[in-house]
């Protein structure tokens, strides 16, 4: 437990029945919960090592309701936490003791669908699966497909800028928006970007993507929607290496293919995943890959039959191709399930920093040193064609030495990831974990650009103050 | 006679940008400046050029990534990618066509004017290939966002707003992007005789299928006797075969459909890619953003303004030409656009026409204000091409 909380304004806890009634004059009764016992439920999110209880919890069912709260809460000073669904992994949308949190979940519906600008209208609070499952009949879908998609929201997305195992082809969240209503700290709506492909002056819809809840409140979002490829086929190759594994996909990329999707996962993966899912997956080897591609039948069976004859030429030892929409289902339940089943057989943190491709073999490597050499255990997972490593570092949460070890391991790993030219996070965000982690990877001109960028929009420090930028010198 | 100052590289840019940030002077910025008819006219004499910082620092096909320094020559930059297979996946359209300027287009300028063309229906703009940039501020510090990888969420991302900031915010120092691979073929289906109206639904039909369509563009019979529909496809050769059959099939009710080959299918597309149908004669020319169902609206609502036009993505791009004379259309186009939430830009105008006339499309009061808020935390002494975007910024 080594991540620090800002200390709680003692003024703001000292003044909670009366921000709790003003929160209640606000909002109907159903929209403020503040029994301790029902914000227990608000006081972690994924990641669920650390834990702090909000002052209150309000769950607002409307932009203007949303605005009435900020509107409040700039006035009396108090801290606003946004929360989707609570799926973060790097500790976003966990509160501290003086803020409150302001949950988007009352807010889900679908405002409005255009196939023909294919776009959708939507409320934050819309889980990201939800937006496909409303258009799946015509056709569409709603391209980011992070593994949490069944819970997360879209406004959680746009948060932390969500990718999944598909962007390879069709990009993350900041490639898929194209306007949002966002209020901001005091209160003001203002539409963001709009239903054009491109918005006039800066891209602000740019910066609110990947902003952590730290720009203002999206409350509705314009995304992008698109036609779904008439079929999709994965197909699964086993290699006795990581390395030619990894070769393998350079040289796939360099026959100018581009698969939707290119999956990595190393022996303990597969192992874990196969004795939850049993999907398939051959347990004699060392590395596995899920390449998907999608067209008609024949333009899948001639993909496929590119990439077989590469994989060939780097010793790949098993090769299954999905037969049916059955095997297709189970080999993409195996890959998705695997955060859940490694927590299954251990508690587990996930890291999520990016490498550049090349590095695949050493940084594999050592990861697999620095793990051991904490007596600890991990499990690979990754999306191989863009270098977003997934590592589980497994432990046991009820022995606070294995703890913060596989707290220091996690560092470590990130740490290396930047060493050799990538980043902290490819995907799940900054939040708490890897803020104090920031100076590896920005100079201190960098963190206070961002920080001049960020107090345009809350200039004390409001909106989900404890994240991403280290504690110590800030700028006021 | 304006003067120049070529920083050779980042260290010289940091140090002279500090330099005149001490002596209050301002400057233009600029890499060979064929762009620099776009936007309100130049307020300084002084000009700050990237041009010297050129050439290729690191490219890894295998990546797909590829980075270079802001005077790189866009067309070097391309050549470079083209020798391993792959290219810009935006399809940057080359200004000088519109413009009539000389010179070669370099990459931090076509990183400032987030130019894009055709493609970007399908794979994105500039901004969205642009996954790392270094900048020298208006504080006189060079700074980093984003970086090498494709997948980063790491801190505020300010690679998105350097994209599309015309210079205004800091002098860009180093660009990195992702690429893609050179498809293996194109083709072009060719629709004839569509009005507006039935373009639009035809293009919104190809563009909803799911046969990959990354090119939809409408020329009206102004532009070349017949009014013709455009959708191109791209892939590997089976793929395309059979995507362009059934694209036939799906937009059968339509009229005529004529196949364009290859060769002919790019330098069609490079046209509509540079606007070139518009480049002719001394008109003005406005590019409007809107969404694709509304672009018959539009027309509609301008009436006889547009002298030619013609539409590129899907409709959501609309390139239009007017007399230049008055303010070039302005108020009918800006009442045009507030209504139907589209957004214009003044290409192409004289100099005396873009003193007076709003270039780019107002913001919004409450845009204006976080627009002057990231002005301030990037350049608080205006020194960079303040007012080229809009007066004061």
């Amino acid at each position: 437990m080594t991540i620090a909380f800002p200390l709680p304004d003692a003024a703001i806890l000292a003044r909670r029945e009366s921000i709790v009634a003003t929160l209640r004059a606000l909002l109907p009764s159903e929209c403020v919960i503040e029994s301790e016992e029902e914000r227990r439920a608000f006081e972690t999110d994924a990641f669920t090592a650390y834990r702090k209880m909000p002052l209150a919890v309000v769950l607002p069912r409307s932009t203007q309701e949303v605005a009435a709260v900020m509107r409040y809460c700039h006035e009396a000073g108090v801290k606003v936490v946004a929360r989707g669904a609570g799926t973060s992994l790097s500790g976003g949308a966990i509160p501290q003791e003086d803020a409150i949190i302001l949950g988007l979940a009352k807010m889900s519906r679908v405002l409005d669908v255009n196939f023909a600008d294919r776009t959708m209208r939507v409320e934050a609070g819309i889980t990201n699966l939800a937006i496909s499952n409303h258009v799946m009949g015509e056709g569409f879908f709603y391209a980011p497909d992070p593994s949490s998609q069944l819970a997360c929201t879209i406004g959680g997305n746009i948060g932390m800028n969500s990718g999944g195992a598909h962007c390879l082809k069709y990009g993350v969240t900041t490639n898929n928006i194209l306007g949002v209503t966002m209020v901001l700290v005091d209160g003001t709506v203002v539409e963001i970007g709009g239903d054009a492909l491109d918005a006039p002056g800066y891209d602000l819809l740019g910066l609110v993507v990947g902003s952590e809840g730290q720009l203002g409140i999206v409350t509705e979002a314009t995304v992008r929607i698109l036609r779904a490829a008439e079929g999709a086929r994965p197909v699964l190759f086993g290699f006795d290496s990581s390395e030619t594994a990894g070769a393998c996909v350079a040289a796939i990329i360099a026959a100018g293919i581009i698969p939707v999707a290119m999956e990595f996962m190393d022996k303990q993966a597969v192992e874990i995943c196969e004795a939850f899912a049993h999907a398939g997956y051959p347990l004699d080897v060392e590395a596995l890959l899920i390449i998907e591609v999608e067209g008609s039948d024949d333009e899948m069976d001639a993909m496929l039959a590119r990439i077989v004859t590469i994989a060939q030429q780097y010793n790949v030892k098993t090769i299954k191709e999905s037969k049916s929409a059955l095997e297709t289902a189970l080999i993409w339940k195996g890959r998705k399930s695997a955060f859940g089943a490694t927590g299954r057989i251990a508690d587990y943190i996930c890291m999520d920093g990016t490498i550049p491709t090349g590095q695949l073999p050493y940084v594999l490597r050592r990861i697999d040193e620095i793990v051991k050499s904490y007596g600890l255990r991990v499990a690979n997972v990754f999306h191989a064609g863009d270098g977003n490593l997934h590592p589980l570092i497994l432990y046991n949460v009820n022995d606070p030495d294995e703890a913060r070890k596989a707290e220091v391991a996690g560092n470590d790993i990130l740490t290396l990831c930047v060493d050799v030219g990538g980043c902290l996070t490819g995907e799940h965000g900054v939040g708490i974990e890897k803020r104090d982690l920031m100076r590896h990877q920005f100079t201190e001109a960098e963190l206070h650009q961002q920080q001049r960028v960020r107090a345009v929009f809350d200039q004390n420090w409001l909106l989900n103050p404890a994240k991403v930028f280290p504690l110590e010198g800030r700028l006021a | 006679m304006t003067d120049i100052l070529l920083p050779k590289d980042e260290a010289a840019a940091v140090a002279l940008v500090q330099d005149l940030r001490a002596r209050k002077i301002t400057v233009n910025l600029a890499g060979q400046g064929t762009k620099a008819k776009i936007g309100r006219p130049a307020q300084d004499e002084l000009t700050l050029s990237a041009r010297a910082m050129s050439g290729v620092t690191l490219y890894e096909p295998a990546e797909m990534m590829i980075r270079a320094l802001p005077g790189t020559p866009v067309k070097e930059l391309e050549a470079t990618l083209a020798s391993k297979g792959q290219r810009l996946p935006f399809e940057p359209m080359d200004y000088r066509v519109l413009l009539g300027s000389d010179g070669e287009p370099t990459v931090g300028g076509m990183v400032a004017a987030n130019i894009s063309g055709p493609r970007r229906i399908m794979v994105g703009a500039c901004r969205d290939s642009l996954i790392g940039v270094r900048i020298v501020t208006g504080r006189g510090e060079a700074i980093a966002s984003g970086g090498r990888v494709m997948k980063n969420v790491t801190g505020l991302d300010l690679v998105k707003l350097a994209a599309g900031s015309w210079g205004t915010l800091g002098l860009l120092t180093e660009l990195t992007f992702k690429v893609l691979p050179v498809t293996e073929t194109s083709a072009t289906l060719m629709i004839h005789g569509l009005s507006p109206a039935q373009a639009v639904d035809a293009m919104a039909r190809a563009l909803g299928s799911p046969f990959e369509v990354n090119g939809a563009a409408h020329l009206p019979a102004s532009i070349d006797r017949v009014a013709k529909t455009l959708l191109r496809v791209e892939g590997f050769v089976p793929s395309v075969n059979y995507r362009i059959d059934s694209l036939r099939k799906l937009l059968t009710g339509f009229g005529s459909i004529d196949l364009v080959a290859e060769e002919a299918s790019e330098a069609l597309w490079q046209n509509v890619r540079d606007a070139r149908f518009l480049a002719a004669g001394d008109d003005c020319i406005w590019r409007i953003s809107v969404a694709p169902s509304k672009a018959p609206l539009l027309l509609e609502e301008l009436g006889a303004l547009p002298q030619r036009w013609f539409m590129d993505w899907g409709g959501g791009l609309l390139w239009i030409a007017t007399k230049a004379q008055a303010d070039a259309g302005a108020d009918l186009m800006r009442q045009a656009t507030r209504k139907l939430k589209a957004h214009a830009t003044l290409i192409r105008a004289p100099q005396s026409i873009r003193a007076h006339v709003d270039v780019f499309e107002p913001p919004l009061p409450s845009v204006r204000v976080m627009s002057e808020g990231i002005k301030n935390a990037f350049d608080p002494d205006r020194l960079f091409n303040t007012g080229r975007m809009i007066a004061g910024l």
